[in-house]
C-alpha cells in the first residue's frame, strides 16, 4: 500500500552490521534480534495493512539499557520506533527500514501496589488488564478499559491516551495517570510526578500522554486506581431510528445523569453481533443503546428508572434491563465482540475512529449512508455515544482489486466529515501513519509547526518515531527561526534549535 | 505601567509582534486576581486580556463551553448554574487569600494556573477539563490545539502544557472546556477530635470505600473554630470532613454507611445541602488563612499517606504553624510565621523524601523575588522546561520569570 515514509538513510542501512554488533555490546544477547525471520513478528502492529521489517529489534530489560540504546542512537543519528504490545490501530509502532525497533515487552512487572495512596506503579509492558487483576481482590480497579485490554500495554496506553467504554464517567488514560519515568533520545532519564497529584512545572505528564512515541520512551508508569462500584446494571434500548437514539443520549445527559457507559450500535452492527454472540439484542430496530449505571444499588435502581422514562418518552421500542451480573455481561459481550462479529460477515474490515459533537450524529450517519452507496461498500457503526466517539467499520474484500483503496478513501471521507461538523480525526486510536496526511484538514500549518517545535524541545534531530503524526517533516533549525524586523535575540549564548 | 488592551486574537498577535520588535517582555494578565501568585517579575508592560470576554458557545447537552480567556469565572459559573451544571474541578477563588477582593478571577487565569478545589480527587484538575484552545505564542502566531469534543487524541495535548504554565508559553485568547451536571445533593460526614494520623486513616478509608467521596479534608481545632457552619465550629475540636454527592437516595444511603464505618474513630455528625456547601467553599478558598496577610502560605502536594510525617517534620521549630489538609491528605496548606525566606529550606526539606512539590502561594513581593516560588527542578527537567518555553516563546516575551528565573 502506498504510504510515504521518510526516505531510508543509505548510510545507516549500509552500517547495519556495525549497528547490530554495537547494540549487542550494550544489551544482553537475547535482547537484540537481527535475523529477518525473527524480525518478521515485528513488521506491523494492529494496522496490518502496513508492514516494514525494521533495521534491528531490541528488547531492553532495564531503564539503563533503554538509556544506553537511545543515547547510542541519538549520537549516531539512528531512528528509533518504540513499541509496546503492538496493538495500535493507527500504525503508531510501524517500523522503519533504517530504524531500531525498541520493544518494551520485557518491562512486564508490576512494581508496587499502594492501596492507601490508591495507585499502582508498573513497568510499561504490563497489560492494561493486569493492573486491574493486581488490585481486584482488594476491591479496586484501573478505570480506562480499551477493548484490547487483555493485550495492550499500559505504556502504549499512555503513548496513545487510550480510552474505553467507561471514559465518559471515569476519564481517559491522561486523567488517571500520576507519574512517569521516561528516557529522552539523548539518554537522559526523567521522572515526572509520582504518587501525588498534579506534577510540578509544565505538565509534561499531560503532554507525553497521547504523544505517540515521538517525545520519549516510557519506562515506568504510576496510575491511580479506583474502588469498584458496589454494583452495575445495564439497559438495552432499541429504537426505530438513529435520531431517537441520539436524542435519548442527549436527554439522559441533560437530566444530569452521567452513565458509567453509554454505547450505540447501528442495524448492521447489531445483527452481526447478535449472530455472533447471541446477546439477546432486538433485531427489528435501527439503533441500539446500551446504558450502564454503576454505584450503590439504591442509586443504580433510581437512575435506571429515570433512564427508562426518558427512553420511552423518546420512542424506545424495545427495553430490557439486566437482572443479574451474568445478564449484564451478556449485554456487553455483543458490543465488545462487535469488531470480530463484523469480521465474520466480511473478509476484511477497516476500523475508523473519529469524534463528533453528538448532536451531529443523524447528519453524519446520513452522509455515511450516501458515501457507502458511492463507494459500494457497507459500513457498520459502533459508537461511544456518551462522548461522541464514532467507530465506523468499513467492510471490504482485500482480494478484490481496488477495494482496499476504496475503503481507505471512504475512511478518509468519514474523517473529513467529522472535522467538517466540528469534530476531530481521532478520539482514541491515534494519528500514527494512518491519519497523518489528514492532519491538515484539522490544523493549519502554524498549528502543526507549533506542535513540531514541541517535539524539537525533546528530540531536535527528529529521531523518535519519525513519519508518524506529522504530514511534513521540518528541520528543527528551520522551525526555530523567528524573523523579527530589527529584532535581536536575548541570551545569545543559549543553544537553540 | 503601560497596558495593552487587545480585543481580538489578531490584536493580541499584533501586540506580541510589537513587543518582539523591541524585545519588550509582557506581563500576561487575565483579570489580575492572581497577580500576587508566582515569582515577582516586575514588568513594565502589560498584555491585559480582559476584553477577550464572553461565552461564545455553550451546549449543555454536549457538556461543552467556549469562552474568551478573559471571561470572568463568575459569569461562567452563573451561566452553567442556570442549566444545573458546574465546573467539576471546583475552581478555587484565591482572591481573598491573596489579599484582594473575592470573585474576580477569569477562566483563562484558572486554567493558566491549573487550579482545582476539593473535588480534584474525584473529578480531576482544571487540566483534565480543558478541551481546546486558541492562543498567541511568543512568536506572535495565533495557533489552536484540541477541539470541542470530549475524546480527542489528534496531535499533542497542548492544553495540558498551557494549563499550569502561568502565561509563560502563550497568551490564551479562547478556551473550550468540559462542564458536568451539578450533583443533585451534597452531604458531608464529620468526624470530630481526630489527630493527623487518625484523620488520615479516616480519609484513606473513605477514599478507598465504594461511597464515591468527592472531598476529604481535615481541619485542626483552631481552623474548625473559625467556620461559619455551627456544627463545625461549635465542637471546639478538630473536624475531619468527607463529602458525598449525587442523586438524593444514593447520597442518603452512602452517608449513613460511611458514618457507620467511621463511628469507631470518634463522634460523627452529618451536614446537609447549604451547610455542606459552605464548609467546602471555606476549604476550597482556604478561608482560614485569609487573615494575617504577613504570614507566608505554602501549598504542598504529596502522596496522601506522607502528610502526617511531613507535618511532624515541620511542626518542630515552627511555632504558630497552622495547616489544613485537603485531597485526603494529598494537599497540605500551611500558614507559617513571617520570615524573609518564608521558611523555604525547611518546607522543601520536609517533603524531600516524601515526593511531591511545594509552592509558595502567598508571600510579600520581596520574598517571592528572593526564593524559588515553585518547586526547583532537577537539571535535566529544568533544561527541558527551558526548551519547551523557547519552543513557544524564543524571545522570552511572555511572563518571563513568573515560574522560574530562566523560564
Amino acid at each position: 500500500m502506498a504510504m510515504r515514509m521518510p526516505e531510508p538513510d543509505g548510510a545507516i542501512l549500509g552500517a547495519s552490521d556495525q549497528i547490530v554488533s554495537d547494540l549487542r555490546r550494550l544489551l544482553p544477547a537475547q535482547s537484540v534480534i537481527a535475523s529477518a525471520e525473527e524480525m518478521k513478528a515485528y513488521e506491523s502492529d494492529g494496522l496490518t495493512a502496513y508492514r516494514q521489517v525494521p533495521l534491528v529489534v531490541v528488547l531492553p530489560e532495564t531503564t539503563q539499557q533503554v538509556a544506553a540504546v537511545l543515547k547510542y542512537c541519538g549520537q549516531r543519528g539512528i531512528k528509533v520506533v518504540p513499541r509496546g504490545a503492538g496493538t495500535s490501530l493507527s500504525g503508531g509502532a510501524l517500523p522503519l527500514a533504517d530504524g531500531v525497533l525498541l520493544g518494551l515487552g520485557k518491562f512486564n512487572r508490576i512494581l508496587e501496589v499502594d492501596l492507601d495512596n490508591r495507585c499502582v506503579v508498573a513497568q510499561p509492558g504490563v497489560t492494561n488488564l493486569r493492573i486491574t487483576e493486581a488490585v481486584e481482590d482488594a476491591g479496586f480497579y484501573y478505570a480506562p478499559d480499551p477493548s484490547s485490554q487483555i493485550a495492550c500495554s499500559i505504556g502504549g496506553n499512555v503513548a496513545e491516551n487510550a480510552g474505553g467504554v467507561h471514559c465518559l464517567k471515569y476519564g481517559l488514560t491522561t486523567n488517571n495517570l500520576l507519574g512517569l519515568e521516561l528516557v529522552t533520545i539523548d539518554g537522559e532519564v526523567l521522572r515526572i510526578g509520582g504518587k501525588h497529584l498534579d506534577a510540578e512545572g509544565f505538565d509534561i505528564l499531560g503532554l507525553m500522554t497521547g504523544s505517540e512515541g515521538l517525545l520519549g520512551v516510557i519506562t515506568e508508569v504510576t496510575v491511580r486506581i479506583l474502588r469498584k462500584p458496589e454494583t452495575a446494571r445495564a439497559v438495552l434500548l432499541g429504537f426505530p431510528d438513529n435520531a431517537a437514539a441520539g436524542d435519548t443520549v442527549s436527554a439522559i445527559i441533560a437530566a444530569g445523569i452521567i452513565p458509567g457507559g453509554m454505547e450505540m450500535m447501528d442495524r448492521l452492527a447489531i445483527h452481526a453481533a447478535e449472530d455472533f454472540v447471541h446477546a439477546g439484542y432486538p433485531l427489528d430496530v435501527e439503533a441500539l443503546l446500551i446504558v450502564e449505571l454503576d454505584g450503590p444499588q439504591v442509586e443504580v435502581d433510581h437512575l435506571i428508572e429515570r433512564v427508562l422514562k426518558i427512553a420511552k418518552a423518546k420512542g424506545a421500542s424495545d427495553v430490557k434491563v439486566s437482572e443479574s451480573e451474568a445478564e449484564r455481561l451478556v449485554f456487553w459481550a455483543g458490543r465488545k465482540a462487535a469488531f470480530p462479529a463484523v469480521g465474520r460477515i466480511s473478509p476484511d474490515y477497516y476500523c475508523m475512529d473519529g469524534t463528533i459533537p453528538r448532536h451531529k450524529l443523524p447528519l453524519v450517519l446520513t452522509r455515511m449512508t450516501e458515501m457507502s452507496r458511492k463507494y459500494g461498500l457497507r459500513v457498520a457503526n459502533v459508537f461511544h455515544a456518551g462522548d461522541g466517539n464514532l467507530h465506523p467499520l468499513i467492510l471490504y474484500d482485500a482480494n478484490k482489486p481496488g477495494e482496499l483503496e476504496a475503503a481507505e478513501d471512504f475512511g478518509s471521507d468519514i474523517l473529513r466529515l467529522c472535522v467538517e461538523v466540528g469534530g476531530v480525526l481521532t478520539g482514541e486510536h491515534g494519528v500514527g501513519v494512518e491519519k497523518r496526511d489528514l492532519m491538515g484538514t484539522m490544523f493549519s500549518e502554524i498549528d502543526l509547526k507549533q506542535q513540531q517545535r514541541v517535539k524539537c524541545a525533546f528530540d531536535p534531530s527528529s529521531l523518535l518515531n519519525p513519519g508518524k503524526v506529522f504530514p511534513t517533516l521540518h528541520r528543527c533549525a528551520e522551525l526555530g527561526r523567528m524573523h523579527i524586523h530589527q529584532g535581536k535575540m536575548p541570551f545569545p549564548d543559549l543553544p537553540r534549535f | 505601567m503601560d497596558t495593552i488592551l487587545p480585543e481580538s486574537a489578531e490584536e493580541v498577535a499584533a501586540a506580541v509582534e510589537a513587543a518582539a520588535r523591541d524585545t519588550r517582555p509582557l506581563e500576561v494578565l487575565g483579570l489580575g486576581s492572581k497577580r500576587g501568585l508566582g515569582r515577582s517579575s516586575n514588568l513594565a508592560h502589560c498584555l491585559d486580556l480582559s476584553k477577550l470576554s464572553g461565552i461564545t458557545l455553550y451546549e449543555p447537552e454536549e457538556l461543552v463551553l467556549t469562552a474568551g480567556a478573559g471571561t470572568p469565572l463568575a459569569d461562567i459559573e452563573k451561566a452553567v448554574a442556570k442549566k444545573k451544571q458546574i465546573l467539576a474541578f471546583e475552581p478555587p477563588d484565591l482572591g481573598a487569600l491573596l489579599g484582594g477582593p473575592p470573585g474576580r478571577g477569569s477562566i483563562g487565569g484558572v486554567l493558566a494556573c491549573n487550579l482545582a478545589g476539593p473535588r480534584r480527587i474525584k473529578s480531576g484538575a482544571a487540566r483534565d477539563h480543558f478541551l481546546g484552545v486558541t492562543a498567541v505564542s511568543g512568536r506572535a502566531e495565533i495557533f489552536k490545539a484540541g477541539g470541542r469534543v470530549m475524546k480527542n487524541v489528534t496531535g499533542y495535548d497542548l492544553m495540558k502544557l498551557l494549563a499550569g504554565s502561568y502565561g509563560t508559553l502563550a497568551a490564551m485568547t479562547s478556551v473550550t472546556f468540559k462542564v458536568l451536571p451539578r450533583p443533585e445533593k451534597c452531604y458531608s460526614v464529620l468526624v470530630f477530635g481526630l489527630d493527623e494520623a487518625a484523620a488520615l486513616r479516616a480519609m484513606t478509608h473513605a477514599l478507598g470505600s465504594p461511597h464515591e467521596v468527592s472531598g476529604a479534608a481535615h481541619l485542626p481545632a483552631a481552623l474548625a473554630g473559625g467556620s461559619e457552619v455551627p456544627y463545625v465550629a461549635e465542637e471546639k475540636t478538630s473536624v475531619t470532613a468527607l463529602r458525598i454527592e449525587g442523586p438524593g437516595p444514593s447520597v442518603e444511603h452512602r452517608t449513613a454507611a460511611l458514618r457507620k464505618e467511621l463511628a469507631d474513630l470518634g463522634p460523627t455528625e452529618e451536614l446537609h445541602s447549604a451547610n455542606s456547601d459552605i464548609l467546602w467553599r471555606e476549604i476550597r478558598d482556604v478561608k482560614a488563612f485569609q487573615s494575617d496577610m504577613e504570614r507566608p502560605i505554602w501549598r504542598i502536594s504529596v502522596p496522601p499517606t506522607e502528610a502526617p510525617d511531613v507535618l511532624s517534620r515541620l511542626a518542630s521549630g515552627l511555632p504558630g504553624m497552622e495547616y489544613l489538609l485537603d485531597w485526603g491528605g494529598g494537599l497540605v496548606w500551611l500558614a507559617l510565621p513571617p520570615a524573609p525566606d518564608a521558611h523555604c529550606p525547611k518546607v522543601r526539606g520536609a517533603i524531600e523524601d516524601a515526593g511531591g512539590h511545594a509552592t509558595l502561594l502567598r508571600a510579600p513581593q520581596a520574598t517571592r523575588a528572593a526564593v524559588q516560588v515553585f518547586q526547583p527542578q532537577p537539571p535535566a527537567l529544568a533544561a527541558l522546561s527551558l526548551r519547551l518555553k523557547e519552543s513557544f516563546d524564543p524571545l522570552h516575551l511572555l511572563n518571563p520569570g513568573r515560574m522560574y528565573q530562566e523560564v
